[in-house]
């Protein structure tokens, strides 16, 4: 008897819930720093803010010990500049992204986030060697690797010349060290509780931000956070496009709803980028790492067709094949350094044949396409399958031992990619199966400064919060917003919490625990879903962006209106939904602002003001502009708290 | 052949139906799965010391983390969704398996690292 149907075939008299039902009984909790989100950047916050004597409190909706995008592992470091083998320095990785426009830093955010992390995400990395995270070959497994620098021991992916990304020995369990740490440290935690909205000082939209309001998703509980500073350390806005219980392979971190964004927006913060949602594959494809691949932590895999024929990889330059697996991890005439996925082409990695579709119609390569990693030297395909496979998020457990229990072996075993149309198989993980233009996923973040601080006094943003989505990102500004949040909470006083914003919001909170009937949460998730879908797609005019706001608006005031709960775990399914309306709102307001625009370097920004939306500007690379320092090492020096 | 006396009126959700299962044997209905599962897909219990109740299966991330964190080895499951299993080939023999095959290759034990 596992599942709730066997459950109630035996025993149908008793569903109770099993938790104590506590709806509206308050909790008050005063710190100086509240972290929202308990994933790699708010551990990394709150550990740095405790180390500065704050008084700190983490909440979080899952467990924080296994909590976030990496609470499940992660398998390779990024931008570790600062690591002794690296041949890149911070000041030269930026140089490079530049050259690129100035707006693209891949997943490490924006100029002053992508800085911090190729500064600090190599001490972040250091931070949690400490803590017992294995990190280096020490068993000296891989010794006479390519990859392998023998003093250090350390090993690197993608770029075996300039070795700024770390392959990490253990990072399966990165997440229970850092809970032990956090924990250690005296830090409050408050597992399975949701933040459902900010408050601010006298509960006004723009002014400082004094605290958060939560609920328990076990017992529904009502909790008021009082704090000096707030660090917003959430998810960002994923499943804004497609929901479904059946396109499993599609899914992002389930949690990963974008509260953060969306309390943030509504108390009054400046956002940036929220109608850059990136083309999602998203649908028919299959657990990430599942199914074989080139690219991501598969870089670079030997691929080969039904018949055993090799997929030759080729040079990003020149086209030119090149002949062996070590020149795919060199760099190219003139390049600098190579970094991986979505980044500009100027420092990108080789890749299997780019016109690989068109050869697959012509019957060049019959279809289905195998990972050869029996073909690969044995340190290479431990590399992928061991490593990295068997590190990264939702693979230790999820794939490798999935996988391996059900008798694959990666010595002898070929993992098949999934059977696509041919013009599916460009560079992207084939695992996400075919790409439907019409489904996105979501981006942006909030508008901050060198202090990580939002517009909003007292309340910091770090990882996904800062736009971007990579672990060495969200451990580097989660480091530095802890301390930088600490600092602050030291020059102010206790803030008083205006009790009419508590009432509200406890009304809004508890709202649909209060209704029989109506709509279900998932029925109103996917409504929204396909109102993304339908307005905000591929195609877009001002006409669709406006009907989409209309809809939005219409369904706030009827579906929403209705939407359901019958215990604590739907409650806070239900306020998701709600937090999907106001993300919606926020993706649709931008793309109108972004068209109305004529200036496309530099990026678009909207925030609330009295209630109304307000669109803004911010010039190409502002953060080197006044009242800043010109260049990145002054204002890093200036503002580090180091 | 066991027959049920009774019938029920249950929903019939989407699936995943059935991503972790519990051997009822080897479960001590210690709870540690549910309490390290982010999306609240277990639930403990009613009963002390029974295995966790599967009560949103369609929750589920599949980060494997129940399994992981369990305390004792073979308690329980983590199934992949029978659409999301992919499969492989042996690549001397070129034989195809796949998860959830009648008579599977015996277990590679080999941990990823070390």
């Amino acid at each position: 008897m596992t599942t709730w149907y066997e459950y109630v075939q035996k025993d149908a008299s008793n569903l109770e819930w099993p938790y104590p039902i506590r709806y509206g009984e308050e909790n008050a909790i005063t710190s100086d720093v509240l972290v929202i989100g308990g994933g790699v950047a708010g551990c990394h916050a709150a550990i740095n803010a405790v180390k500065r004597g704050a008084k700190v409190v983490v909440i979080d909706k899952g467990p924080v010990r296994r909590s976030g995008c990496s609470g499940a592992g992660v398998d390779h470091w990024h931008a570790a500049c600062t690591n002794p083998c690296s041949k890149v320095t911070p000041e030269a990785m930026l140089a490079e992204y530049e050259k690129d426009g100035g707006n693209s830093y891949g997943e490490l955010g924006n100029g002053i986030t992508c800085y911090i992390t190729c500064q600090e995400g190599y001490d972040a990395l250091l931070d949690v060697e400490k803590m017992g995270v294995p990190v280096r070959d020490l068993n000296d497994e891989f010794v006479g690797a390519e990859f392998r620098d023998n003093k250090t021991k350390y090993m690197f992916a993608y770029d075996y010349e300039s070795k700024h990304i770390i392959r990490i020995a253990g990072g399966g369990n990165i997440k229970p060290a850092m809970y032990q740490e956090v924990k250690q440290l005296g830090v409050g935690i408050y597992d399975f509780v949701m933040a459902t909205s900010l408050l601010t000082e006298g509960g006004k939209q723009g002014a400082r931000v004094v605290g958060a309001t939560g609920l328990n998703l076990r017992t529904g509980e009502f909790y008021i956070f009082k704090a000096k500073a707030t660090i917003l350390a959430a998810g960002g806005g994923g499943g804004l496009w497609t929901f479904s219980t059946e396109l499993k392979g599609s899914s992002g971190e389930p949690n990963m709803t974008g509260d953060g964004t969306a309390m943030a927006f509504l108390a009054g913060a400046e956002c940036t980028m929220q109608e850059g949602g990136r083309g999602s594959a998203g649908g028919l494809g299959y657990f990430p790492h599942s199914a074989g691949n080139a690219h991501n932590s598969w870089y670079a895999c030997n691929i080969v067709d039904a018949n055993g024929k090799e997929v030759p990889w080729i040079d990003r330059k020149d086209g030119k094949v090149l002949k062996t697996l070590s020149e795919r991890y060199r760099l190219a005439p003139g390049e600098f350094f190579i970094h991986s996925g979505g980044s500009p082409y100027l420092h990108r990695e080789p890749s299997i044949i780019t016109d690989l579709p068109e050869r697959i119609q012509n019957g060049e390569y019959v279809l289905p396409l195998y990972a050869d990693l029996p073909g690969m030297p044995k340190h290479e395909r431990r590399a992928i399958y061991g490593l990295q496979v068997g590190n990264e998020g939702c693979t230790r457990y999820g794939i490798y031992d999935v996988f391996t229990k059900a008798g694959f072996n990666p010595d002898i075993d070929m993992p098949q990619t999934p059977v696509m149309p041919a013009d599916q198989y460009v560079y992207t993980p084939w695992w996400m199966g075919m790409a439907v233009r019409q489904w996105q996923s979501g981006g942006g973040g909030l508008v901050f400064d060198w202090d990580l601080m939002s517009n909003l006094d007292g309340l910091y943003v770090a990882g996904m919060q800062g736009a971007g989505g990579d672990h060495s990102m969200a451990a580097a500004t989660g480091r530095y917003a802890g301390r930088k949040a600490a600092e602050y909470a030291r020059t102010v006083g206790m803030p008083v919490i205006e009790k009419k914003q508590l009432e509200a919001e406890k009304v809004r909170v508890y709202a649909p625990a209060q209704r029989n009937g109506g709509m279900g949460w998932k029925e109103l998730k996917a409504g929204l879903c396909k109102v993304m879908q339908d307005y905000c797609g591929e195609y877009k005019s001002e006409g669709t962006l406006k009907m989409g706001l209309d809809w939005l608006k219409s369904i706030s005031e009827s579906e929403a209106a209705s939407v359901y709960a019958r215990n604590p775990h739907e409650l806070a399914r239900a306020l998701e939904c709600l937090t999907h309306i106001t993300l919606g709102e926020m993706v649709f307001h931008a793309a109108l602002a972004r068209m109305a625009g004529d200036s496309p370097a530099g990026s678009k920004t909207i925030m609330l003001e009295k209630g109304k939306v307000r669109a803004g500007e911010r010039p190409a690379r502002w953060w080197l502009k006044p009242p800043y320092a010109s260049t990145y090492g002054e204002n890093y020096k200036k503002h580090c708290g180091i | 052949m066991t027959m049920y006396n009774k019938a029920y009126m249950v929903p019939n959700p989407m699936m995943p139906n059935e991503n972790v299962t519990f051997n009822a044997e080897l479960c001590t209905g210690c709870n540690t799965c549910v309490d390290n599962c982010r999306s609240g897909v277990l639930v403990p219990n009613p009963e002390k010391g029974k295995p966790p109740i599967v009560l949103y299966p369609d929750e589920c991330w599949f980060c494997g983390c129940c399994v992981g964190d369990c305390p004792v080895p073979g308690a329980n499951k983590l199934n992949h969704p029978m659409n999301q299993r992919m499969g492989w080939k042996r690549k001397d023999t070129g034989k195809h398996y796949r998860i959830g095959m009648k008579n599977p290759p015996p277990p590679n034990t080999r941990p990823p690292v070390g």
